[in-house]
């Protein structure tokens, strides 16, 4: 207990200049920053998937080390949907409305085998990967993954909004990306 | 009277006549005989009526798809228990594809009601008389009913699974 107190670890700053009194850098590094380091996940689970991510969320895996100490259960306050689990076809049109509530900046997580591309329900009541209907920035492989490679998949999801550009939401390829989902 | 499978098909073929019954079996020790469109509820209702019997529980209905047989591609399925007496007992009636209508058993039995949904959502069974005969489980603009066997399980719009490997 006594060591807990001395090996605390606060995220190091982007490269900048630094002089005595200030510290100077661009605003997209600082603003890849803080999105890093405070992506809240609206947890989406339907399956044994949803599981996995209960023990990810709790003590001993601890999502929240992460920055992602709040689940958001309202699409407007989330920042990162985690899909987990078997989405049928009766529930695809419920998974997009909640992308589509959810505000810019926003990233998708297709956790486990069903929803990235089906998995073993290859059946006509199932959709085959949630990929048809929202476009996913990361895919997590395992059925269902281990809470580790959940929290690897939201490092991966770190990285990008780490590195995004800030034009990258108005430009034309990504609006393109969503028309091509039908998207607003 | 002791409830045995011979007693009690004895007494329904009695009721209804030999012309109406027919084909009983005993698969698992569950009596089973077939009749037609025409009898099933009354026949049901009998069962649900008699003192003897009290058969007073739809454990469930089930369709079955049989496209080989001619005149006969359907088949409801109806198994009843007599929680009185631990008597269960299955009822099959067999009807053509091109006229796929039964009498609905939603006046007796008000959980037929979704199971008879079940039923008309995956085989186009349509039971006249049913209060609310809409789709159940899968979406609600689907064409088709997917548990008839001319459909292919998978879904046809995958592109990962090859014949090559995966035996499509």
């Amino acid at each position: 207990m006594s060591d807990s107190n001395k090996d605390i670890q606060i995220v190091e700053a982007p490269e900048g200049h630094e002089g005595s009194g200030f510290f100077a850098t661009s605003l997209e590094k600082v603003i890849g920053l803080a999105r890093k380091n405070s992506l809240w996940p609206l947890p989406f689970a339907t399956s044994c998937c949803g599981i996995e991510f209960m023990a990810t969320m709790g003590s001993h895996y601890d999502i929240s080390r992460f920055g992602s100490e709040r689940p958001s259960f309202s699409p407007r306050q989330a920042d990162l949907l985690m899909v987990m689990g078997t989405i049928a076809k009766k529930m695809a049109p419920v998974v997009k409305q909640v992308y589509e509530q959810m505000a810019e900046p926003r990233w998708v997580i297709a956790v486990g085998a069903c929803a990235s591309s089906g998995g073993i329900f290859d059946t006509y009541s199932v959709l085959q990967g949630i990929d048809r209907i929202v476009p996913v920035d990361v895919y997590v492989p395992g059925c269902p993954p281990r809470p580790e490679q959940i929290l690897d998949g939201l490092m991966r999801v770190q990285d990008l909004a780490e590195n995004e550009s800030l034009s990258r939401r108005n430009s034309p390829e990504y609006q393109a990306l969503l028309a091509s989902y039908n998207i607003k | 009277m002791e409830l045995t499978n011979e007693n009690v098909l004895g007494k329904i073929i009695e009721q209804f006549g030999i012309d109406n019954i027919w084909d009983a079996v005993n698969p698992d020790g569950i009596m089973t005989f077939q009749t037609n469109r025409e009898t099933i509820i009354p026949l049901i209702q009998y069962l649900y009526d008699d003192k003897e019997l009290q058969v007073r529980f739809l454990t469930t209905m089930a369709g079955i798809h049989y496209p080989e047989q001619k005149d006969k591609e359907l088949c409801m399925m109806y198994q009843l228990h007599s929680l009185r007496h631990n008597f269960r007992l299955r009822i099959k009636v067999f009807f053509p594809i091109n006229d796929p209508v039964l009498p609905t058993l939603t006046n007796i039995y008000a959980t037929a009601n979704w199971m008879e949904r079940e039923a008309y959502d995956f085989y186009g069974i349509v039971f006249s008389g049913h209060p609310n005969l809409i789709r159940i489980l899968n979406v609600e603009d689907m064409e088709y009913h997917p548990m008839l066997k001319q459909y292919p399980l998978e879904d046809q719009t995958r592109e990962d699974k090859i014949d090559t490997f995966f035996g499509r």
